[in-house]
């Protein structure tokens, strides 16, 4: 193993004595000279004729990749990938993508200035040199204050630089090292290496997977989904009948609810005449009547009752209401008519009221009046 | 004990050129002054609100420079503490700049008049603190409160220097630990009274901090600026370097990047709830040629001075330092002229009225530092913490 010389050391005892120190080296014309001391001290950058760091520029340019990347993907998702209307604001509203666009800036930017440091100045994943795992470093990086002089500069000279260092007051030595301990790089692709990883990613896996899944594993809660009731229009072996769901006593009246004695068939007319309008001719009324009648009457029989709705020849054609035979219906009629329906007409005694149907045939009175109208109603 | 060693005063009276300059400011700027509240007392009020605030921006933020020096036992500052203390002077102004905005204060605020609140349901509820009593109460608390830590603080710093005595320092220490709270509050209701309560209707809870924000950027731009062109000049002792100047450079980046977030949360917050009682105040500043007016300050408040101070050697070079803050203190001007003047008219309007206040505010800084620096020493000799503060080093 051959040895090679890296670079002539000296160790100080005072922080005034490696300022010193430093500021002979930097006068005596050399650049390739690091200095180590256990915390900062103050002057020493000038002391050593440092320049700026260039890593701020990577920190700048890692936030900017930041921000713009942010403000980017936040406009593609709001605009194209999955555009919302959140508050009534256009697609781009930029000022809501600016709280993370400054986070993620902060964070890249720190990200950046970091591994930045790591790969540019610290030349990774290079992770040996020759100072490491020496005495002068363990000084150091203790209570002691070094500076190195690399055998690399231009104008090394062993014995020059050594009476340099005397000069200055510091302990001199030198650092030797060998290619070999300089190039030695763990092995990652080492096959074995990587079979390893790969089998504890398994085995955790599969751990994890019988432990949480099979070991752990507790029925999903469910109880609520099954209950000792009986749902609604479900079959029961409870009841006789098997019905869940109870029906009335015979006979019995719901509250408010008047029954309609005439079943389908029988002769409108003539029914008609037992019956009574019970409302009275008032705006109310007709106002009813006509909403009743624009709802379930207008689609077949026409706004107007002219028998001229959307539906004509796609059914019977419904009959006008302007005819004779309406007109000169008693209103009974009209009322049987609706309740219970007539040819293809069904009857609407569950969609509109008793009282609705009344109004609704106070408002076809109306009609038909308006188009009969008299010579005195135009006065 | 080498505290006196390096303190070189050479000189203390400043050059005639910039106190002519001052005096001449201020005898302009009054007598525009007068002319504006002659022909338009009501524009004039309007203008004086903003050279009011301003002025109350520099005088409170430089006793707030003065307390934070001694509770966070800084050491860069003190060299520069007396600049601080002689800029806490312009209170004065300030009490005096107050007296025409109460005589005219029925042509400010819309909620004094006592038949319109009456009438409104909100400005009733609000009228427990807003009336003209109450406001006036604590206008004369905020001005008793201020000036009362600021002329402690100053004669003690002042009697430190004939007698060296240590305890004074301390003294100050635990003013200071009391004046801050009492300023963030005080400081935050003399915004709400004179710049949001123009607009009665409107309220944003980070008024007080928008406010506070710029008012102690701004000081610290005018102090940095007096300290760049005092040290330049050779009024200052020898050895004002790059590590003092990189540390006003910083705090100034840091307050100006403070303040930007500060107006755009407070921005953010109105335009995302956009409840109409509350955008109506953006809204108006964001047409009829205000838009550019808020454009200007994002620009001139922010971006610019960003990007002027980014970098650690902008920080440290006095001649970049001085145009950053006054591009910053210009920037503090228009934020001011554009929370007051929506309120006055629908469009920007700039005229001899708008110069009145700028020039009156200016001459009047210049001419009371020169008072002062003519009578006190410029440097607080008698400080124990003079001589770390001149070798400070980063």
């Amino acid at each position: 193993m051959e040895k090679k010389l890296y670079s002539i050391n000296a160790i100080y005892h005072t922080p005034n004595d490696i300022l010193h120190a430093a500021k002979a080296v930097k006068d005596a014309g050399y650049t390739k000279f690091d200095v180590h001391t256990p915390y900062p001290i103050h002057g020493l950058d000038d002391a050593m004729g440092l320049k700026e760091t260039k890593l701020g520029f990577v920190t700048l340019a890692a936030g900017i990749l930041g921000a713009v990347g942010m403000i980017s993907f936040a406009s593609w998702v709001a605009v194209k990938d999955y555009p919302q209307v959140i508050g009534g604001k256009p697609y781009w509203s930029w000022p809501a993508f600016v709280p993370v666009t400054y986070e993620i800036a902060v964070l890249l930017a720190v990200l950046g200035t970091v591994g930045g440091m790591i790969v540019f100045f610290f030349k990774f994943p290079n992770t040996s040199h020759p100072l490491h795992d020496t005495t002068f470093m363990k000084k150091v990086s203790s209570d002691k204050f070094g500076i190195t002089i690399q055998a690399e500069d231009a104008q090394f000279d062993e014995k020059k630089v050594r009476d340099l260092l005397k000069t200055t007051g510091g302990e001199v030595e030198a650092i030797y090292y060998s290619d070999e301990f300089l190039n030695f790089k763990p092995n990652t692709f080492d096959p074995k290496f990587i079979l390893l990883l790969v089998g504890i990613s398994l085995a955790t896996s599969a751990g994890g997977y019988l432990y949480w899944n099979k070991v752990l594993y507790l029925p999903p809660f469910d109880w609520m989904v099954e209950q000792p009731r009986f749902d609604v229009q479900s079959a029961t072996d409870y009841f006789e009948d098997g019905r869940t769901m109870r029906l009335p006593v015979e006979g019995s009246v719901a509250r408010g609810f008047i029954p309609y004695p005439y079943k389908l068939g029988v002769n409108a007319d003539s029914v008609g005449r037992f019956l009574v309008n019970p409302l009275l001719n008032t705006k109310a009324t007709l106002d009813l009547g006509k909403r009743k009648f624009l709802t379930y009457c207008s689609p077949c029989h026409g706004n107007f009752g002219n028998g001229d709705s959307r539906m004509n020849g796609q059914f019977p054609n419904p009959p006008t209401l302007h005819s004779d035979k309406v007109r000169l219906w008693p209103d009974g009629a009209i009322f049987h008519t609706m309740t219970v329906g007539q040819n293809v007409m069904p009857g609407y005694q569950y969609q509109i009221s008793r009282e609705e149907r009344w109004a609704v045939v106070k408002y076809i009175r109306t009609l038909q009046r308006a188009y009969n109208a008299k010579e005195s109603d135009l006065q | 004990m080498s505290a006196h060693e390096t303190v070189i005063i050479p000189k203390k009276e400043l050059p005639a050129n910039i106190v002519t300059l001052g005096w001449g400011l201020t005898i302009v700027g009054l007598a525009l002054v007068a002319v504006s509240y002659l022909t338009d007392s009501h524009r004039a009020a309007f203008n004086n609100i903003i050279g009011f605030t301003f002025l109350a921006s520099i005088a409170v933020g430089a006793v707030f420079y003065i307390a934070l020096e001694y509770i966070a036992g800084a050491v860069w500052t003190t060299p520069f503490r007396r600049v601080i203390e002689f800029l806490g002077m312009l209170l004065i102004p300030v009490a005096v700049l107050s007296i025409p905005l109460f005589l005219n204060l029925h042509d400010l605020f819309h909620w004094s008049h006592t038949d319109v609140v009456a009438k409104d349901a909100i400005l009733t509820n609000k009228s427990p603190y807003l009336n003209e009593q109450s406001f006036t109460i604590r206008f004369i608390i905020y001005i008793v409160v201020w000036g009362l830590f600021y002329f402690i603080f100053r004669r003690n710093s002042l009697k430190q220097d004939v007698s060296n005595d240590q305890k004074l320092t301390k003294k100050n220490i635990a003013l200071a630990a009391a004046f801050i709270p009492a300023l963030a509050i005080s400081i935050s209701l003399f915004s709400i009274d004179w710049l949001m309560s123009l607009e009665p209707h409107w309220f944003s809870t980070m008024f007080g901090v928008y406010y506070f924000t710029g008012t102690i950027l701004t000081s610290l731009c005018v102090i940095t600026y007096f300290v760049v062109v005092l040290s330049e000049k050779g009024f200052f002792f020898k050895g004002v370097n790059e590590n003092h100047y990189y540390s006003f450079g910083a705090l100034m980046f840091g307050l100006l990047s403070f303040w930007a977030y500060i107006a755009f949360s407070q921005f953010m917050l109105i335009w995302y709830a956009n409840l109409p009682e509350e955008t109506f105040w953006y809204i108006a500043r964001w047409e009829n040629g205000w838009e550019y007016v808020s454009i200007a300050i994002v620009l001139l408040h922010f971006w610019i001075p960003y990007f002027m101070l980014v970098s650690r050697p902008s920080k440290m070079k006095p001649s970049n330092l001085k145009r950053s803050a006054a591009l910053l203190i210009f920037a503090h001007f228009l934020d001011l002229y554009w929370l007051v003047m929506p309120t006055y008219s629908k469009t920007p309007v700039f005229s001899y009225y708008e110069l009145a206040f700028p020039m009156l505010s200016i001459g009047l800084i210049i001419v009371l530092f020169a008072i002062q620096a003519k009578k006190y020493n410029i440097v607080p000799v008698g400080d124990p913490k003079l001589q770390r503060g001149i070798d400070f080093h980063l």
